[in-house]
């Protein structure tokens, strides 16, 4: 069973975003690094890029495949996490601490559009 | 309309193992166990072994075999003794590639052409009808065979100790059929009480494998098979997916068909014209592959290595000077060295070890290095 952190928005495409302030920190969840397998690379966008919800703003890849990363909100890419660079795994060993982006988020009602952990949960049990 | 899945013969053992299980070549197989890092370690630093129950077998008898083989197959199989093995091609008229196999001479007139699980059927009826005016018979025995490929540095001694396998004279490429029963020491046997009923079965062993390191590969029975596989298990031997299989085949620049080989590339741009015997009367596809080698190939297969580490994925564009000039055939970030390498088929005018060219991926341009399509030093015993 995959771990689901609480406090957390979910999308349907298993990132997670968690606010702080007017911004917010972007990552995938337990079950997606699951389903990837090894990660073993991660393609992030470059701060002052724009993300635009339900988009693709990078890639987790893992020894088999390469998986867009949709992101599940819009804003300015304001830091992206540089220890992936070196340690892809990371995203495997604690997915909840490791952060992708940091986004500055354009419109926050988007986040009214995500799911809670308990919704998330009732998701991935339908998968 | 979908397809039914088949299944192999240890397809209980992979759920059991709790196996990410994923489509391939008509069977639903194990991708990974433990996780592709792991087991592909295994295999290059242990052993690891493989299902690969899902491989095609046929078998061609008769006293016009030989010939029969030879007009098939790229390689040269004349006067071959029992037991020897040869890879090769079964080449369509044009010299694009129906699929690459193994031959294994079993006696003057019984051969054993092991074929990849995707293309058994189309294989089968290519030899049926090439048969046309040749004595002989060809039969389909894929739902007769289970393999396992046991693979690594530890292989010959894991067979011997756990299997009373001692295979420490055969030779690469050579196998022997031997009968089973007579290798199942008592105390050995995986204690399901089977081995009694697997009395009078026998199996071939040869050493051959697609991971670049030593080991053997087993045909038989299912229930041999399963037997084998058992045993090996509780010896602790790492079940491996074919996740690994294409990532240690790949790090050894071996082709795997669909990728580096197909209906539309030749042999020769592949760089496998030594598996092709010019010298030979005829095969299927001769004039062909005389041109190529005449008028010289327009496309080569090619190893590129990345300065990134970003990974170029099987159908990313390759270009210089902006053009595009190719496409990556298989790419991954190589388990064993860290570096982010692919093969791909480009135009042959930048095939040349050292040009610079650069791999798309996704929305970026990453530059390379064309380099020999072997990433990894394979480790056979010979």
């Amino acid at each position: 069973m995959a771990k689901i952190e609480e406090g957390l928005y979910y999308s349907e495409t298993h990132e997670w975003v968690k606010p702080e302030g007017g911004e917010a920190l972007v990552g995938i969840t337990d079950y997606a690094q699951h389903a990837l397998g090894n990660i073993v690379y991660v393609d992030m966008p470059e701060e002052g890029d724009e993300m635009t919800k339900d988009e693709e703003f990078g890639a987790v890849e893992s020894v088999k495949a390469a998986s867009d990363l949709v992101a599940p909100v819009s804003g300015e890419v304001v830091g992206c996490n540089a220890a992936l660079e070196d340690g892809p795994g990371l995203l495997n060993s604690d997915p909840y601490g490791n952060w992708i982006v940091r986004v500055k988020l354009s419109d926050a009602s988007e986040l009214d559009t995500l799911m809670d952990a308990a919704a998330y949960a009732e998701f991935c049990e339908k998968l | 309309m979908e397809e039914t899945l088949k299944t192999t013969c240890l397809h209980d053992s992979h759920v059991a193992l709790g196996a990410q299980m994923s489509p391939f070549g008509g069977f639903d197989m194990p991708i990974q166990y433990s996780g592709i890092i792991d087991e592909h370690n295994a295999v290059r630093h242990r052993c690891g072994m493989f299902d690969v129950s899902h491989m095609g077998e046929i078998l061609i008898t008769g006293p016009g075999s030989e010939e029969f083989v030879g007009h098939i197959f790229t390689n040269d199989v004349r006067g071959i003794p029992a037991g020897k093995i040869l890879y090769g091609m079964m080449l369509y008229p044009d010299g694009g590639v129906v699929d690459d196999l193994l031959v294994y001479r079993l006696a003057d007139d019984r051969w054993l052409l092991v074929v990849n699980a995707s293309n058994i059927g189309k294989d089968f009826e290519w030899i049926q009808k090439q048969s046309d005016g040749y004595d002989v018979k060809v039969e389909n025995l894929s739902d007769f065979y289970g393999e396992i490929a046991l693979q690594g540095p530890f292989a010959e001694k894991t067979a011997l100790d756990v299997l009373g396998l001692d295979l420490q004279d055969l030779v690469f490429y050579t196998f022997r059929e031997l009968p089973y029963h007579a290798h199942v020491e008592p105390e050995n046997a995986a204690g399901n009480g089977s081995a009694a009923s697997l009395e009078g079965e026998s199996i071939i062993v040869s050493r051959t494998g697609y991971t670049g390191e030593d080991g053997f590969e087993f045909y038989a029975s299912f229930a041999v098979i399963r037997d084998i596989w058992e045993r090996l298990l509780a010896a602790g031997v790492t079940p491996c997916g074919l996740g690994c299989r294409d990532t240690l085949r790949f790090e050894v620049g071996l082709p795997l068909y669909g990728h580096e080989l197909s209906a539309e590339i030749s042999p020769i741009e592949a760089g496998l014209g030594m598996f092709v015997k010019m010298d030979k009367p005829e095969f299927i596809g001769k004039d062909a592959i005389e041109r190529q080698k005449a008028c010289g190939v327009t496309r080569k297969v090619v190893g590129i290595e990345l300065k990134d580490k970003a990974i170029p994925r099987a159908g990313y564009p390759v270009e210089a000077d902006g053009q595009q000039i190719g496409e990556v055939t298989t790419g991954y970030n190589s388990i064993s060295t860290g570096k982010s390498v692919c093969m791909a088929l480009i135009k042959k005018e930048f095939s040349a070890p050292g040009t610079e060219v650069c791999v798309r991926i996704r929305k970026k341009v990453f530059p390379g290095t064309v380099c020999k399509k072997k990433f990894y030093e394979k480790n056979y015993k010979k």
